[in-house]
């Protein structure tokens, strides 16, 4: 078998190759563990109950949900009050609910968004609780 | 025919994931080893091609000329539409394949007032360009993914990309364009009779196979939500060689998944291979410079020549005394 003019060839397999599995080399050796949400703060630790406003597994896929209809109901039918499945009452509000508990917005919020490499607009508005403003 | 033998295909392949995960429970076979299947198959395709390609010998220099031959100073030369030397030929397909050069010659043939006409044809450039380009945007922007940490061109590209915002969230120019842009290929396709005559079935699968996967991507986005850290813990686990399957993905992200695989595994055998085949096109990669160097035709077996010579040698005195002139006496 003969490949003619191999040198550009091989050449180019090895960049088109090495493009392709970037992802492989890139993580290589590495063991990535799953983001942790740390819920250490002060008002969880007082919490007996440690339950957010809805379940856990609704709350990591759906929070984004949840406060876009918050925001409808609050900005645009002027409600206030939530009422979430198991009949708790709650005020519609980021920063007088959410981070309430989740003032340890670096160490809460922060590690899936980054993991995730997204970046939400809360702050360019919101205030961010004093604890993680440098 | 082409179209509807396709579309079933694309709905057979959604409904097939559907099922494999939300009836069956098959999350380890679409969430790992289709995945897996098909990048070998992917990888291991397009090095068989390019291989198989470069067995077949390239003699002579067949360049599609379309400008002035470097010849004498005074001649102004077109060094990129003919190029001389390897470096502008590299530059020529490097311009091929980012910006689709010859794309923009395209005309259209038609009879105005009984006489054959060219016209104006940029459109299909233009819905091309912009369909790859957001195609090439979008696959850097899934390196978030398969990346930890996030590199940060993926960021960068995130950022511009995602500069609209609608309902709180990102809105993609790239997802918009390539929706447009796939829309506007196929539509080709449908509306002009003469591209109609000529597409088959391996023209609109990739088609809507594109299509599928980028609407089930934004339905994740914008509709249907799915728990994104678990599946950048599901594609980790496979770029790491340790596959994980997280609980609670959605059937939407598996058939998004499966689609991709599908496309992966389809895509060396199919026309898409100009991926790398425009690379290989001996008419763009080729210097004309047939005349400047001799190119001897590989396959040439040895000729037995009988040089001037060597054939005066053999008659000079019978040449002499026919008074033809000779060279040497």
């Amino acid at each position: 078998m003969r490949i003619y003019n191999a040198p550009s060839i091989i050449a180019g397999l090895l960049v088109l190759i090495g493009l392709l599995t970037f992802p492989f080399w890139y993580n290589a050796g590495d063991v990535v563990a799953a983001p942790e949400p740390s819920l250490d703060t002060p008002v969880l630790q007082g919490l007996q109950d440690k339950q957010c406003i809805e379940p856990t597994p609704y709350m990591r896929s759906k929070h984004m949900e949840l406060l876009r209809h918050w925001r409808d109901e609050v900005v645009r039918k002027g409600k206030a009050i939530y009422v979430a499945s198991d009949g708790r009452e709650y005020e519609m509000s980021l920063q007088g609910t959410c981070l309430d508990c989740h003032s340890n917005t670096d160490q809460f919020c922060g590690r899936c968004h980054d993991y995730a490499g997204v970046e939400p607009g809360c702050w360019t508005c919101h205030l961010q609780p004093e604890e993680n403003v440098p | 025919m082409g179209i509807r033998v396709s579309l079933f295909a694309v709905l057979a392949l959604i409904l097939v994931a559907y099922v494999g995960v939300a009836l069956l429970g098959l999350e380890l076979l679409f969430g790992v080893i289709m995945p897996y299947a098909a990048m070998a198959a992917f990888l291991a395709g397009l090095v068989y091609h390019v291989i198989k390609w470069a067995r077949s010998p390239v003699p002579f220099r067949i360049p599609t000329t379309c400008g002035q031959q470097r010849a004498l100073p005074w001649i102004k030369a077109s060094e990129v539409d003919n190029p001389s030397t390897a470096v502008s030929a590299a530059a020529r397909v490097a311009l091929e394949a980012l910006l689709f050069r010859s794309l923009l010659r395209n005309t259209k043939a038609e009879l105005a007032d009984g006489s054959l006409a060219y016209r104006w044809e940029k459109w299909l450039w233009l819905g091309g360009l912009l369909f790859h380009w957001s195609l090439l945007v979008i696959v850097l922007r899934h390196l978030r993914f398969f990346t930890e940490p996030v590199p940060g061109f993926v960021n960068l590209l995130r950022d511009l990309d995602g500069f609209l915002h609608v309902n709180l969230q990102v809105l993609y120019i790239t997802d918009i364009v390539i929706l447009l842009a796939v829309t506007y290929l196929f539509l080709r396709r449908v509306v002009i009779p003469q591209v109609r005559y000529i597409s088959l079935p391996g023209d609109y699968f990739p088609l809507f196979l594109i299509l599928s996967i980028a609407l089930s991507g934004i339905l994740m986005a914008h509709f249907i939500r799915v728990d994104v850290v678990a599946v950048k813990e599901l594609a980790m686990g496979l770029v790491t060689f340790s596959p994980t399957v997280p609980e609670g993905i959605g059937a939407i992200f598996y058939i998004h998944l499966f689609l991709v695989s599908v496309l992966l595994a389809y895509f060396p055998s199919s026309k898409l291979i100009h991926m790398v085949g425009i690379f290989l096109s001996p008419t763009r990669n080729l210097p004309n410079d047939s005349r400047r160097r001799r190119h001897v035709n590989p396959w040439n077996y040895p000729v037995d020549v009988h040089t001037y010579e060597e054939y005066e040698d053999e008659f000079r005195e019978k040449m002499k005394k026919a008074d033809i002139p000779v060279e040497r006496y």
